[in-house]
C-alpha cells in the first residue's frame, strides 16, 4: 500500500489544484488573524468556512481523482498488488495532501501569529483536528460513491448532492422537525441527531471547546451537559472515526469485488 | 501452467462465458481468437484476477488464484488499449512499475529497440497511439516472468516494430515462456502461434493446432479457416 500512497500522494502535491486549496487556506489564516486581531474570532469564522469548506472539496477532489486515475488503477490492477492496497493507497493519497494542504495552509498564519505560545493553541488545534477528519471522512464517501458508478457524471451528481444533503438539507430537516414536535422533549433526539451528521458534530465540538454554547441557547445547556464533558469529548470523536471507518471497510469490500 | 475449468462470467444480463475448460501448457505460444465481443479480454482479465468470475476455478502455477495476488509477479501483461496516467513521462512511468514489481528489469535494451529514445522525457499524453503501443510492449516485456499475456500486440505498430515485436516473442518462446496472445490479424497468428483457441459466444469452440484447424474446416488459408469456423457456427 505504501507505494501506491506514495505515487498518489506525488501525483497529487503536484497538481495545481493542492497549490491553490493551499494558498486559499493561507490567506484566508493570514487576513482573518491580522485584519482581525481576534483569535476566538477568527477560529469561529475559520470553523464556519472549515465546516461547509472541506466536505465540499473533498468529495469533488475525490470523485475526480477517482475517475481521473482510472488508467493507473487499470495499470495497478495487472500488477502483483493486493487490489485493496492499490484503493487505500489512492484514498490514503488523496486524503493525506487534502489535509496537509489545510493544516500547512493554517498553520503557518497562525504559527505567525504566535499561537504556539497562546493557550488558543488547543482551540486551534480542535479546529485542524476536525478539518482532517473531515477530509478523511468525505474523501472516503467520495471514493466509495465513485467505485459504484461507473458514469461520472452520475458519479459527481451524487458528490455534491451528499454533500448538499450534510451540508445544508438535514440541517434543515433537523429544524423542522424541532418546530413540528416542539411539544414534546427533544434534548435526547437533537443530541443524537446533531451526532449523526458529522458536519453537526464538528460544528457543536469547537463552539463548545470556544465557551460559547450560550449562543446555542436552551439546547447549548443540554449539549455542554453531554459533550462538554470529558465521555461526551471522546464518545464524539469516536462517532468521528466511525464516520471514517466504515465507508473505509465498504471502500475494500467494494474493491474486492469489482470487475475491472 | 494455467487450469481453468468451468468459468462463468456475467455482466448484468449479458452471459460473457459460459463455461470455460481450458489447459495451458508450458512453454507454448496460445492465440486465443474469436470475433469481437466473445469474450477474449474477460477471459484474460479473469486469468489476471481483475474480472472476478461468478463460478469455476483457475489455477495458475498450479495455485488456485482466488483472492491471491502474489501470482501476478509471474504474469506480464500487455493490456489491449495503453491507457496510462497522462501526466507521468515514459521514463517515470518505467521506474514506477519497476518499484512497484521491486524488480529491476531490462528497460534500456527494449528502448533502444523500439526507438524511444527521444520520447522517454515526454509526457505519455503527448505520445501518438503507435509510441504508446510501444512503451506498452516495453512494459510488458522487461521483466522475465515466466507467463506473457498480450492482449492485441500488434494495434498500432508500424511495419518495422511488428518485426521486432515478433522477434522478441519467439525469443521469449525459447527462453521457455508461456505466451497467450490476443490478435485478429491471422497472419501474425499463423507466424507466431502453436496452438489457437477460439471462442465463440463464450465457450471454446475448438482447440488445437493451425493444422488441425485446416483440416477440421478444409480450407487452405487461416483466415478462411476461422471465418468457416464463424460461418459453421453462424449458419447452424
Amino acid at each position: 500500500m505504501g507505494k501506491v500512497l506514495k505515487y498518489s500522494f506525488y501525483d497529487l502535491i503536484r497538481s495545481r489544484w493542492s497549490y491553490i486549496y493551499f494558498f486559499f487556506y493561507l490567506a484566508l489564516g493570514f487576513v482573518l488573524l491580522f485584519l482581525n486581531n481576534d483569535l476566538s474570532k477568527a477560529v469561529i469564522t475559520l470553523m464556519n468556512i472549515i465546516i461547509v469548506l472541506v466536505p465540499l472539496i473533498g468529495t469533488i477532489f475525490g470523485t475526480m481523482y477517482y475517475y481521473n486515475s482510472k488508467e493507473f488503477t487499470e495499470l495497478l490492477l495487472a500488477q502483483p498488488i493486493k487490489r485493496s492496497h492499490i484503493f487505500l493507497g489512492q484514498y490514503f493519497g488523496v486524503a493525506g495532501s487534502l489535509s496537509l494542504s489545510l493544516a500547512l495552509g493554517l498553520g503557518i498564519p497562525f504559527a505567525a501569529y504566535g499561537l504556539l505560545k497562546s493557550n488558543a493553541i488547543f482551540d486551534f488545534a480542535l479546529l485542524l483536528v476536525v478539518g482532517i477528519f473531515l477530509t478523511l471522512i468525505f474523501t472516503a464517501l467520495a471514493f466509495n460513491i465513485a467505485i459504484h458508478n461507473e458514469n461520472k457524471i452520475k458519479g459527481f451528481g451524487y458528490a455534491v448532492l451528499l454533500w448538499l444533503f450534510m451540508a445544508v438539507i438535514y440541517d434543515g430537516i433537523f429544524l423542522l422537525s424541532l418546530i413540528i414536535f416542539e411539544e414534546y422533549p427533544l434534548d435526547t433526539f437533537s443530541m443524537i441527531a446533531t451526532a449523526l451528521n458529522p458536519i453537526d458534530l464538528s460544528r457543536t465540538l469547537i463552539l463548545l471547546k470556544l465557551d460559547i454554547s450560550a449562543l446555542l441557547g436552551y439546547t447549548g445547556a443540554v449539549f455542554k451537559k453531554f459533550f462538554g464533558t470529558q465521555i461526551g469529548f471522546w464518545a464524539s470523536m469516536l462517532v468521528l472515526v466511525l464516520w471514517n471507518a466504515i465507508p473505509i471497510f465498504l471502500l475494500k469490500y467494494k474493491s474486492s469485488r469489482k470487475d475491472f | 501452467m494455467i487450469n481453468i475449468s468451468d468459468l462463468h462470467k456475467k455482466f448484468g444480463k449479458n452471459e460473457v462465458l459460459k463455461g470455460i475448460d481450458l489447459n495451458i501448457e508450458h512453454g507454448k505460444i496460445y492465440a486465443i481468437l474469436g470475433p469481437n465481443g466473445s469474450g477474449k479480454t474477460t477471459l484474460i482479465k479473469s486469468v489476471l484476477g481483475m474480472v472476478i468470475p461468478d463460478k469455476g476455478s483457475i489455477e495458475v502455477l498450479g495455485e488456485p488464484i482466488k483472492k491471491g495476488w502474489k501470482y501476478r509477479k509471474q504474469i506480464d501483461y500487455l493490456p489491449q488499449i495503453a491507457n496510462f496516467p497522462g501526466n507521468l513521462k515514459v521514463n517515470e512511468l518505467i521506474d514506477m512499475i519497476k518499484d512497484l514489481r521491486n524488480d529491476k528489469g531490462n528497460a534500456d535494451t527494449l528502448i533502444e529497440l523500439f526507438k524511444l529514445q527521444p520520447y522517454c522525457n515526454k509526457k505519455l499524453s503527448n505520445l501518438s497511439g503507435g509510441t504508446k503501443q510501444k512503451v506498452n510492449l516495453v512494459l510488458a516485456f522487461m521483466f522475465n516472468s515466466q507467463l506473457l499475456i498480450l492482449d492485441e500486440p500488434n494495434t498500432g505498430l508500424d511495419p518495422n516494430a511488428l518485426i521486432q515485436l515478433k522477434e522478441l516473442i519467439k525469443k521469449e518462446k525459447e527462453n521457455g515462456k508461456t505466451l497467450l496472445i490476443t490478435s485478429h490479424v491471422m497472419q501474425f497468428v499463423e507466424e507466431v502461434a502453436d496452438e489457437v483457441i477460439y471462442l465463440l459466444e463464450g465457450k471454446i469452440y475448438f482447440k488445437g493446432t493451425l493444422k488441425a484447424l485446416m483440416a477440421k474446416t478444409q480450407q487452405t488459408n487461416v483466415e478462411h479457416a476461422i471465418a468457416a469456423l464463424t460461418k459453421t457456427e453462424g449458419y447452424g
